[in-house]
C-alpha cells in the first residue's frame, strides 16, 4: 500500500514540475507585462509537436527541445510585435486577441500534424526505471522533477539577482523612468514575452514525452495552468510553484480516488481559496 | 475597476425617439414571422439557430455590457442546460417539459456557483476565472463517461410531434425568444440595470453611494445564467444531441464574439452579431474545414479594428452626425 502511495506522490510531483514549467511562463508574462496570454496552451501544443518532429528527424530529443523553444519564442515575438501593439494598454482586448490567436494556432497544428496522438521520444540515457524508496520509478519523470527545480531556481535568480531582472521589475513599476534612463524597455518586455513563450515550448516537449500530445491537450494544459496561476496569484514565481505542487498532487490523488471526477478535485480547493483570497495565495492588487 | 472592451457606446435612450423604436420592432417582427414563407427549410433551420444563439449572446451582454464583467464561462452554463434536458429525456425517460425546466434550473444554479466564486474579481481576472470554471465543466463532461457518455455524447429523443418539423419549431423558438428578449431588455433598462451600469462605470462610486455592489453583480450573473439556460434548453430541442463540444471553450468564445460583433452594451446588437457569425460559419464551412482559423482571425480583426461592434459603431457615427447637425443648426 505504501508503495502505491509513494508512486502516486511521485506522479503528482513530476506532474507538478511540468505544470510549473508551463505556468511559470504564463505567470511571468501575466505578472510583469500585464498580458494574459491565452495562446499559451496552443504554444505548448505547437512546441511539443515541433519538438516531436525535430526529435524524430534528428534522433536527438535535446535538439527537439531546443528547436521547440526557439520556434515558440519566435511565434511569441511575432505575436508581441505584430499583433499586441495594436491593442496595447487595453487589457480585455489583449486577452481576447490572444484567444483568437490560440484558435488559429490550434487549427494550424491540426493541419500540419493531423488529429493523431504523438509521444516525444525519450533519450536513451533517461529510459528505464530506477529504484526510489522501494518503488521502481521511470528515470525520465525524475529528470522532469529535477528540471522543474532547475527552472525555478534559474528564473528566481534571473528576476532577483541579475541586471535584466532588475530592469524587468523596474519596467513594470515605471516604464517611463526606465526609458528615460536610456534603456529600450520595449526590447526588455519583448525578451520577457519570448522567454515566457519558450517555457511553454519546453513544457510541450516534456509533456509530450509523458502525457502525449493530441488536439485538445492545449486546452487541458491551459486550464491546469490557469488553476495554478489563480491559486498562486499572478506574477508570483513562488505562487506558481506552490500552486503547481497543490494542483499536481491533488490531480494525481484525485485520479486514483475518483477517476471520473479528477477535474473536480482541483476545482474544490480552488473554489475554497477564492472565497477567502480572490487574488490567490501570493497575489497582490495591481 | 471594471475595464470595458471598448468605450461605452452612446446609450439608446439618448438618441432614439420611441416611435422609431416601435416602428423598427414591428418591422423586425413582420420580417421574422414572414421568413419561413420565403426561405427554404435549411435556411429556416439556420435562422432558428441564429435566434437561439442570439439569446446566449444577449445573456453574455447583460453581464459584459451592463455589469462590465466579460465572461468566458457562459458556453458551459448554456451546455449544462443542454446536457440536463437530454439526460433527463433520453437516459432517465422523463418528460420533455420537465427536462426543459430542470435544464434551466440547473443552468441557473451553476451560474450561481460561478457567480459566488467570480463576483469579487473584475476585468481580466474575472475573465480567467469564468474561463477556468467553464473548462472544468468541459473536463467533467469529457471524463464523466458513465453519465455524459464522454466524447460520444448523448443523443436525445427528438422533439414532440407538434414542433417536429423545421418551420413549426422555428415559430415555437420565435415565440420563446421574443418574450425572453423583451425580459432582458426590461432587465437592463430597469433601475436595477441602471445601477449595474453605474457599477460598470465606477464601482467605488456606487459603493460609496450605498449600493451593495457584490449583490447586484450576483443577481445579474444569475439572471444572465438563467437566460443562457433558456438558450441551452432550446438548443437541446434544436440539436437533439449533446457532446463535450457543446460546453467547450469555443462555444463561449463564439457566443462572446457574437455579442462583441453586434456591440457590447447594445443588447439587441447580439442579433446582428449572431446573424453575421453564424452566416459566416455556414459560408466558410461550405468551402473549407478551417472554420476555427476563420473564427480566430475574425476575433483578432475585430479586437484590433472594431472592438465596439457593428451596432456600437453605427451608434457612434449617428451620435457624431447628430452633434454636427445640432452645432450647424446653432450657427
Amino acid at each position: 500500500m505504501t508503495g502505491i502511495n509513494l508512486f502516486q506522490i511521485l506522479n503528482g510531483l513530476t506532474f507538478a514540475a511540468l505544470l510549473f514549467i508551463v505556468a511559470s511562463g504564463f505567470t511571468l508574462i501575466f505578472g510583469l507585462l500585464r498580458i494574459v496570454n491565452l495562446a499559451h496552451g496552443a504554444l505548448y501544443l505547437i512546441g511539443g509537436l515541433a519538438g516531436y518532429s525535430v526529435a524524430e528527424a534528428s534522433g536527438s530529443a535535446a535538439l527537439g527541445a531546443v528547436a521547440a523553444m526557439a520556434l515558440v519564442a519566435l511565434l511569441g515575438a511575432v505575436l508581441e510585435r505584430g499583433l499586441m501593439r495594436f491593442v496595447r494598454g487595453a487589457e480585455l482586448r489583449q486577452v481576447l486577441l490572444t484567444l483568437g490567436v490560440a484558435f488559429i494556432l490550434d487549427d494550424i497544428a491540426l493541419v500540419i500534424w493531423g488529429g493523431d496522438t504523438f509521444t516525444v521520444p525519450v533519450p536513451a540515457m533517461l529510459q528505464g526505471a530506477m529504484q526510489i524508496g522501494g518503488v521502481f520509478y521511470p528515470k525520465f519523470r525524475i529528470f522532469v522533477l529535477a528540471l522543474g527545480v532547475i527552472v525555478f531556481a534559474a528564473l528566481w535568480l534571473l528576476l532577483n539577482h541579475t541586471r535584466l531582472g532588475a530592469l524587468i521589475r523596474a519596467g513594470v513599476d515605471d516604464p517611463e523612468m526606465v526609458e528615460a534612463s536610456g534603456i529600450n524597455i520595449r526590447r526588455v518586455f519583448l525578451g520577457t514575452f519570448m522567454l515566457g513563450c519558450a517555457l511553454a515550448g519546453l513544457g510541450g516537449v516534456i509533456g509530450g514525452a509523458f502525457l502525449t500530445l493530441y488536439p485538445t491537450a492545449d486546452a487541458e494544459i491551459l486550464v491546469f495552468s490557469l488553476a495554478v496561476v489563480i491559486i498562486g496569484g499572478r506574477g508570483s514565481l513562488v505562487g506558481a510553484a506552490v500552486g503547481a505542487l497543490l494542483v499536481g498532487l491533488l490531480n494525481s490523488i484525485g485520479r486514483v480516488m475518483f477517476p471520473e471526477l479528477a477535474y473536480f478535485v482541483i476545482f474544490g480547493p480552488m473554489a475554497l481559496l477564492l472565497a477567502f483570497r480572490p487574488l490567490g495565495l501570493f497575489g497582490k492588487t495591481a | 475597476m471594471a475595464t470595458p472592451i471598448s468605450q461605452a457606446a452612446p446609450s439608446y435612450e439618448a438618441r432614439t425617439r420611441p416611435s422609431h423604436v416601435v416602428g423598427w420592432i414591428a418591422l423586425a417582427a413582420v420580417a421574422l414571422i414572414a421568413l419561413p414563407l420565403v426561405l427554404p427549410s435549411y435556411q429556416v433551420s439556420i435562422t432558428t439557430q441564429i435566434l437561439i444563439f442570439s439569446v446566449l449572446a444577449m445573456s453574455i451582454d447583460v453581464l459584459a455590457g451592463y455589469g462590465g464583467r466579460t465572461t468566458l464561462g457562459h458556453g458551459a452554463i448554456f451546455g449544462a442546460s443542454t446536457y440536463v434536458v437530454i439526460y433527463w429525456t433520453a437516459v432517465l425517460g422523463g418528460g420533455i417539459w420537465t427536462g426543459v425546466a430542470l435544464g434551466i434550473l440547473c443552468a441557473t444554479l451553476l451560474a450561481a456557483v460561478f457567480a459566488l466564486l467570480a463576483i469579487r474579481t473584475s476585468g481580466v481576472y474575472f475573465l480567467l476565472l469564468t474561463l477556468a470554471l467553464g473548462m472544468i465543466v468541459w473536463g467533467l463532461c469529457l471524463r464523466w463517461t458513465s453519465v455524459t457518455g464522454g466524447e460520444n455524447g448523448l443523443r436525445g429523443i427528438g422533439r414532440p410531434e407538434f414542433i417536429a418539423d423545421h418551420i413549426s419549431f422555428y415559430y415555437a423558438v420565435l415565440l420563446v425568444v421574443a418574450p425572453v428578449t423583451w425580459a432582458m431588455w426590461r432587465f437592463v433598462h430597469s433601475p436595477f440595470g441602471l445601477t449595474l451600469r453605474g457599477i460598470r462605470d465606477s464601482e467605488s462610486r456606487m459603493r460609496s453611494l450605498g449600493y451593495n455592489v457584490p449583490l447586484h453583480l450576483f443577481i445579474a450573473f444569475v439572471a444572465s445564467g438563467f437566460f443562457a439556460g433558456i438558450a441551452g434548453a432550446l438548443y437541446a430541442l434544436f440539436n437533439n444531441f449533446v457532446s463535450p463540444s457543446t460546453v467547450q471553450l469555443s462555444q463561449s468564445v463564439a457566443a462572446l464574439l457574437m455579442a462583441i460583433t453586434g456591440g457590447v452594451g447594445t443588447l439587441l446588437g447580439s442579433f446582428v452579431g449572431a446573424t453575421l457569425i453564424i452566416a459566416l460559419e455556414n459560408v466558410v464551412s461550405a468551402f473549407t474545414a478551417r472554420w476555427p482559423t476563420v473564427l480566430g482571425v475574425t476575433f483578432v480583426l475585430i479586437m484590433i479594428f472594431a472592438p465596439e461592434g457593428v451596432v456600437g459603431r453605427v451608434r457612434i457615427l449617428l451620435s457624431r452626425r447628430r452633434k454636427r447637425q445640432s452645432s450647424e443648426s446653432l450657427n
